[in-house]
């Protein structure tokens, strides 16, 4: 392998790593106190709870971003 | 249909399901086709995560504080987000280091040792103990209820039915069984269960399977839908009150805590370790798990929060909350879902119960019986031929034993919690483990010493604060150090340690435990550097990247010595296969060809630590190698900081040796300048002294020729004789001056030829011839007969030959001077020799009549007679042609300058 692709191929993964790790602050910050504390009041989305439907659908959104960042970072 | 023996045949047929496919993907690993070797299965391994506790738990938990159960799934999802960088780098440094088990990883993290290994196993088994008897009590729970269908009636209180009649007895028995055939058929060398990861991943999908069909049945069969469940509960005000969650500091804090302890429990869970780490067949698998993984997370809780409400709704009272999943079902007659929720349960706590005892199984036999073995039987132990039945024994045994304590905490204090409060008991137990591993992954100045006194402190506050309460709440234990605490300091309520209220119980433990355990950590690690041992794998452990082994071992063992004692712990003939499988990786043909080096022990050392633990394989193989002490140099390498720093401290002194050196060279330059400049100073003012005499005479002598008209004309002849002498005198002394400068600066002009020397001598004799007869000195002249010649200038060496004789002159005596020169060959050389009969120069002015400015004689008493440079300029002229000029002398006889020139053969070329 030309040491190129090789650095390539480092640089990329630390790309990954960097994304995933993002990530995590990212998840940090909206499942905790203050955000959580925003949508912590009566309201409905679609007829769900507002508290609800903003956990499960960061959660969901958040799930979304990571395969992303590992599955494509890694393959192009 | 729910007869009770209806439900025991088809868990058994579920068991012998995953029987049947644990045995079909250990045939296909044999045949070189692994089913486990795919990222989605390993993915679904690790939702071993999910046990009874969020198959039961979660609605049990939601029913009561709303959104309560969701930390315990975030937290792991926020974990896999950081798995990419602390899940691979565990698994480099396990497979690296042919770790085994979490025991084993911190035992090899601190120096491989022993105690440690032991520790995090009791630890480790203490701590999960609830979470068994939470499987246990699930189990026996729901198969309880299934049977009295229709009836939904609660279950006895635990610890209330005699033994025999006690199903949860049962379900232990049961799944003792189940794991020991299931998981210790035959010992493996690389501790790597094949069918058992493969009947997990398939364990997980029939119980996300079965908790999703009984969402959709109770939100969309009982209800309208997600919008209807959440309608409903609306309008109930007790239900609404669900819909939002505490918002306080300790509502929030609680939630966070949660949220990390389960981010550490994902990966340090002895069976989370066991599937994520030891059995993760290729680290690339992680990349699909990071977002697998959560995403399975995701879906087994979506329909928490609709049954749970439907719970609520339709039994206000009198049915546990924990049972809806199960209950609801059977409320409305759906034999069928209720049967597939139990089964459903049970894959959750088999699952669990399977690779949590297994885990522990290991950990018990390799870092806590076979240590105190090795220590005090070994003689025992070394006549047995094959120990791979004893290590089979001891794990069955520890296996039957760790389900065994585990009913017994269910009797004691299972009925004084929620199944997620048992669970969260060995969360906090595990999370101990967390700064010694991570800890132990990103820091190289961890002790063996920090890490025992942090695990210690971390699970004596963890025992004191919920461990002991958790029996003191079941009546066990007297209640009065609850309320009291200990000793009736109230400080030390377990509870509301040092007074510290507000807390829940858990955010309460993970504090303090976590404080002392982090504390005493850095602490004690801080103490003293880590020795050699510790730094060896501290480098292999957090430069995982870097390399991934080192040839610790020093010294060697026949495979005569190695392959019998891997034969007694794999079988002999695992042992004989990885022994030749070790011969052809390394070219070679037979395992009697293996040569008895450190690579042969290293590799054995590996082999044994997939069967017994990593600390046991170092004492077993240091029993057959001879190894070299460890030297000076090596321990340096090892050091891998300790040499850096010590080779830029070396780099340091050169460079200020250098420093001192340039400094000293400067130091020699200037004082050589000084001199230099002293020197000229002094030739200056003497220069100028020598020029000043002269000056003064003629300018005496002219006042006086011009003040007084009266002198008569021979006093002013001898006036003037002496101003035109002085004044030649003066033109001299600059001729000579100059000249002087010009032969020191090297600016002389030179032409230099052959020269016949004696031709050149006699001339300047003759040339001098009326000053001699003058003065009435006689000359003695003895040339030699034929030319001999030397490469010069004739000019020069006529200069020198008139400063010798003039000089000659000067000294002698009025009367009866005579001076004689002679010229002879000397070897290869010839000699000139100018010889007077003068007063002789003393000894110590011999030199000193070379120097500038220096005469013979006394300076004070006798007038100069020259300029004092005759000499010094002669001598740098036959210096110049490769000559030199001396002076020989007694006082009182005489004085004889003589100078050598080397003789020019003009057959030589010249050069």
């Amino acid at each position: 392998m030309p040491p190129g692709v090789e650095s390539n191929i480092m640089m990329r993964s630390r790309l990954v790593a960097q994304r995933l790790a993002a990530l995590f602050l990212l998840g940090c910050l909206l499942f905790n106190f203050p955000l959580l504390a925003l949508f912590n009041r009566d309201g409905e989305v679609l007829g769900i709870p507002l508290l609800y439907a903003y956990i499960f659908g960061a959660w969901l959104a958040l799930i979304a971003l990571m395969a992303l960042a590992a599955e494509r970072g890694g393959r192009q | 249909m729910l007869q009770g023996w209806v439900v025991v045949v088809v868990s058994f047929a579920y068991l012998g399901v995953l029987f049947a496919i644990a045995y079909w993907a250990d045939r296909r690993a044999d045949g070189g086709r692994s089913v486990i070797a795919s990222p989605t299965v390993y993915a679904l391994s690790l939702a071993v995560y999910c046990t009874t506790w969020t198959f039961y738990g979660s609605v049990g938990r939601a029913a009561a504080t709303g959104i309560g159960f969701l930390p315990i799934y975030l937290g792991p999802t926020l974990m896999l987000a950081l798995g990419w960088f602390v899940l691979r780098k565990m698994v480099r440094v396990a497979k690296a280091n042919r770790i085994t088990s979490i025991a084993d990883f911190v035992a090899s993290r601190y120096g491989k040792s022993q105690l440690l290994g032991g520790l995090v196993t009791v630890i480790a088994v203490v701590g999960v103990i609830p979470y068994i008897a939470l499987q246990l009590k699930a189990v026996s729970n729901s198969f309880t209820i299934l049977i009295h269908y229709p009836e939904i009636i609660m279950p006895a209180k635990a610890g209330t039915a005699p033994l025999l009649q006690d199903s949860a007895f049962y379900v232990a028995i049961i799944l003792a069984v189940f794991t020991i055939l299931f998981g210790t058929r035959h010992m493996d060398a690389t501790e790597r269960h094949e069918g058992m990861v493969a009947a997990i991943a398939f364990e997980s999908v029939i119980k996300l399977l079965a908790f999703f069909v009984v969402g959709a049945f109770v939100t969309y069969g009982i209800y309208d839908g997600f919008a209807d469940v959440f309608d409903r509960a609306q309008a109930s005000t007790r239900l609404s009150a669900l819909m939002t969650t505490r918002d306080s500091a300790a509502g929030y804090g609680s939630w966070a805590a949660l949220t990390f302890l389960s981010m550490l429990s994902v990966l340090l869970l002895p069976r989370q370790f066991q599937i994520a780490v030891v059995e993760n067949v290729d680290e690339s698998h992680v990349r699909r798990a990071v977002w697998l993984f959560p995403l399975y997370l995701f879906l087994i809780n979506i329909f928490v929060l609709p049954i749970a409400i439907g719970g609520l709704l339709r039994f206000p009272t009198g049915v546990d909350a924990d049972t809806f999943v199960l209950t609801l079902p059977m409320a409305h007659h759906e034999q069928t879902i209720a049967l597939l929720v139990f089964i459903g349960g049970l894959s959750a706590a088999t699952g669990m119960v399977i690779v949590e005892t297994i885990a522990l199984s290991t950990m018990v036999c390799n870092d806590l019986v076979m240590p105190a073995l090795l220590r005090a039987r070994a003689r025992a132990l070394h006549a047995r031929q094959d120990l791979s039945g004893l290590l089979l024994g001891i794990r069955r045994w520890a296996i039957g034993i760790i389900v065994l304590l585990g009913y017994i905490y269910f009797r004691a204090a299972g009925e004084a919690y929620a199944l997620v409060s048992i669970g969260l008991i060995s969360f906090a137990a595990v999370a101990q483990f967390a700064p010694a591993v991570i800890g132990g992954l990103y820091w190289k100045g961890g002790t063996r010493e920090g890490a025992l006194a942090g695990l210690l402190a971390g699970f004596a506050v963890w025992s004191y604060t919920l461990l002991l309460p958790s029996f003191a709440k079941s009546g066990w234990l007297p209640g009065e150090f609850m309320t009291g605490g200990l000793f009736g300091i109230e400080m030390l309520r377990p509870q509301q340690m040092f007074g510290l209220q507000g807390l829940d119980e858990i955010t309460h433990c993970l504090l303090w435990s976590l404080l002392a355990n982090i504390g005493a950590y850095l602490g004690i690690s801080l103490v003293r550097m880590p020795n050699a041992a510790e730094a060896s794998q501290a480098t292999l452990f957090v430069d995982a990247k870097e390399r991934d082994s080192v040839a610790a071992w020093r010294g060697g063992a026949a495979v005569a010595e190695l392959l019998p004692l891997a034969s007694r712990f794999l079988g002999p003939e695992r042992a004989r296969e990885a022994f030749e499988r070790h011969a052809r990786d390394r070219g070679l043909g037979r395992v009697d060809d293996l040569p008895a080096d450190a690579r042969l022990a290293q590799f054995a050392e590996g082999l044994l630590a997939g069967a017994i633990g990593s600390a046991s394989a170092r004492v077993m193989v240091a029993s057959q190698v001879q190894e070299e002490p460890l030297g000076l140099d090596e321990v340096m390498n090892i050091l891998d900081e300790a040499s850096q720093v010590r080779a830029y401290s070396r780099e340091l002194e050169e460079k200020s040796l250098e420093l001192e050196q340039a400094t000293a060279e400067l130091r020699a330059a200037n004082a050589q300048l000084r001199e230099l400049d002293r020197m000229k100073d002094d030739f200056i003012s003497t220069v100028s002294h020598e020029l000043r005499t002269p000056l003064t005479s003629i300018r005496a002598f002219s006042e006086m020729l011009l003040d007084d008209p009266d002198i008569d004309l021979d006093e002013r002849k001898r006036f003037l004789g002496i101003i035109v002498g002085e004044a030649g005198r003066l033109s001299r002394l600059i001729n000579q001056i100059l000249d002087m400068a010009k032969l020191e600066s090297g600016r002389a002009e030179w032409t230099t030829e052959s020269v016949d020397l004696p031709a050149v001598v006699g001339a300047s004799v003759e040339s001098l011839g009326q000053m001699f007869r003058d003065k009435g000195v006689e000359v003695g002249i003895d040339l030699l007969a034929g030319p001999v010649k030397v490469f010069a200038d004739r000019d020069r060496l006529t200069q020198v030959m008139i400063n010798l004789l003039s000089n000659a002159q000067k000294f002698v005596p009025d009367e009866g001077g005579c001076v004689s020169v002679v010229v002879r060959r000397e070897g290869n050389s010839v000699l000139v020799a100018v010889n007077d009969n003068g007063p002789g120069i003393a000894t110590e002015d011999r030199e000193l009549v070379f120097e500038k400015f220096r005469q013979g004689g006394s300076v004070l008493t006798d007038k100069p007679h020259g300029t004092g440079l005759g000499l010094p300029i002669s001598r740098q002229i036959i210096e110049y042609f490769g000559g030199r000029l001396w002076v020989e002398s007694a006082p009182g006889r005489g004085a004889t300058f003589q100078f050598m020139l080397p003789i020019h053969d003009e057959s030589a070329p010249s050069t």
